[in-house]
């Protein structure tokens, strides 16, 4: 229950950082630590030098501008949660942090070292996807946009290099007018979810869905869309009997197995529960932002 | 063959880690020590400095017991690397209680409330409510809103209720009805 012996190396700047992970093998970044020092702790993961880039101040900034959220490296879930002008660009994440975890652990972890840690069940990766957000890599030969469609590949595997720095993450903001939700389910309060589910949903003068979008974490290997989910309510009015559909259509998006917390079946269940909930949830928001 | 374990004659009572220099203020007070990376902030707590009101429960963030309060954040000392508090303020369970050993009100309404029984989590505890009820943050103070905001925090003796308890009447204290 003791972390094995590594180098420590304080960054000072985003080029030293860099530089240091290019020519360490086996560095691994610290951010918040909140995923990393335990599986240190467990001996799981043993890096040969710890890049601490807390001290870096390019890191600690968050751009809400009118088309997104642009988060550094170093923010912490909590201040995302708190803060105004992020909530008021996206509401999504401040209803889906506050299911991350607990307070203590959200005052140091951070949004985008839980972005790359990328467990399946987690819900920011999630928000990313339905978002429709992305993160930008660097390396000391460059830097990249990657959509976070291609940035998930599998439980805690994404397509970051070895060698890349996920420097920030951009959220887009909530459609003008859109209709979300987010609804979890987890056997105690700040678990993983068994099962997560978010909705955005944009609808016509007339109520028609011009377009829905639903994902999901927890349910499989990544955060995944529930396409035959949105394909069920796009170009229909969201009514219940669209919304019941829309729910019964999401049973073929739990690729997980039977597991030692719950079955496949369960999962299945609990996933068509949860879509109707963030569904309905998404109608009553837009009506909202209408009145 | 086996052969019987003996009795080592002579074990280096300190740790042969490379060390770095890490200063920090501790309930009011600046030290500077030399730690391994590696060393934990619970067992710096603990065994660099002796205060051993901060506990170690599961090491691995789940159970609350060792939260400590970082630049005023509650956050788990178990989560947390020495070398990472470097220039950070830090408090514990024993910056609670004044000189003479008369007790917080947060400690008092716990004590009254019956809020413990083994009192292993109680620091933990503590700190994370004392952070909240600093925060400037609207609080909830329903039972809902303090299971909420205590789901972080283990206690395996007193079933919550009287925790709940005393965490709404410290709150009074604070006029965070």
């Amino acid at each position: 229950m003791k972390p094995p012996l590594f180098d420590y190396c304080s960054a000072q700047s985003v080029q030293d950082a860099l530089q240091k992970l290019h020519e360490t093998p086996g560095a691994l970044i610290l951010a918040g630590g909140q995923s990393l020092i335990p599986a240190m702790n467990f001996r799981l993961v043993s890096p040969s030098t710890l890049i601490d880039i807390n001290r870096i101040p390019e890191f600690r900034k968050v751009e809400v501008t009118s088309d997104g959220i642009v988060v550094g490296a170093t923010i912490r879930h909590r201040d995302l949660e708190l803060d105004a002008a992020v909530h008021a660009a996206n509401p999504l994440l401040r209803l889906a942090l506050a299911h991350v975890a607990h307070v203590p652990i959200r005052n140091r972890g951070t949004t985008v070292g839980s972005l790359c840690h990328a467990d399946a069940a987690a819900e920011m990766p999630m928000i990313l996807l339905l978002t429709g957000g992305s993160v930008m890599a660097q390396s000391v030969s460059g830097t990249r946009t990657i959509p976070a469609e291609e940035f998930y590949k599998f439980h805690m595997t994404t397509a970051k290099a070895s060698d890349e720095l996920i420097v920030s993450a951009r959220f887009p903001a909530l459609p003008r007018g859109a209709g979300y939700g987010f609804a979890e389910f987890a056997r105690r309060r700040g678990d993983y979810a068994l099962a997560a589910v978010g909705a955005i949903v944009s609808c016509d003068d007339s109520g028609i869905v011009t377009d829905a979008r639903l994902a999901a974490c927890g349910i499989g290997s990544k955060p995944v869309r529930l396409t035959a989910a949105e394909n069920a309510l796009n170009g229909r009015r969201a009514d219940k009997a669209a919304m019941a559909e829309a729910a019964l259509a999401t049973a073929d998006a739990v690729t997980a197995p039977d597991d030692t917390q719950v079955t496949q079946a369960y999962r299945r269940h609990l996933l068509a529960g949860l879509t109707r909930q963030v569904l309905a949830q998404a109608v009553s928001a837009r009506k909202e932002a209408i009145a | 063959m086996r052969h019987k374990p003996a009795i080592a004659p002579n074990i280096p009572s300190v740790s042969a880690d490379p060390t770095v220099e890490v200063t920090m203020t501790v309930n009011g007070q600046t030290v500077t020590r030399h730690v391994s990376p590696r060393m934990l902030l619970t067992d710096f707590i603990r065994h660099e400095l002796g205060l051993t009101g901060t506990h170690v429960g599961c090491e691995h963030g789940v159970c609350g017991a060792c939260t400590v309060l970082i630049d005023g954040r509650a956050a788990r000392a178990c989560l947390t690397f020495a070398v990472q508090a470097d220039g950070a303020e830090l408090r514990t369970i024993e910056s609670e209680a004044s000189e003479d050993g008369t007790l917080s009100e947060l400690q008092k309404a716990f004590a009254e409330c019956h809020g413990l029984q083994c009192g292993y989590c109680t620091p933990g505890f503590i700190m994370n409510i004392r952070a909240h009820l600093e925060s400037g943050e609207k609080l909830d103070l329903s039972d809902e809103g303090i299971r909420d905001m205590i789901s972080g925090n283990l206690c395996r003796c007193t079933g919550y209720k009287n925790i709940v308890a005393a965490v709404r009447k410290s709150a009074q204290h604070f006029n965070r009805k």
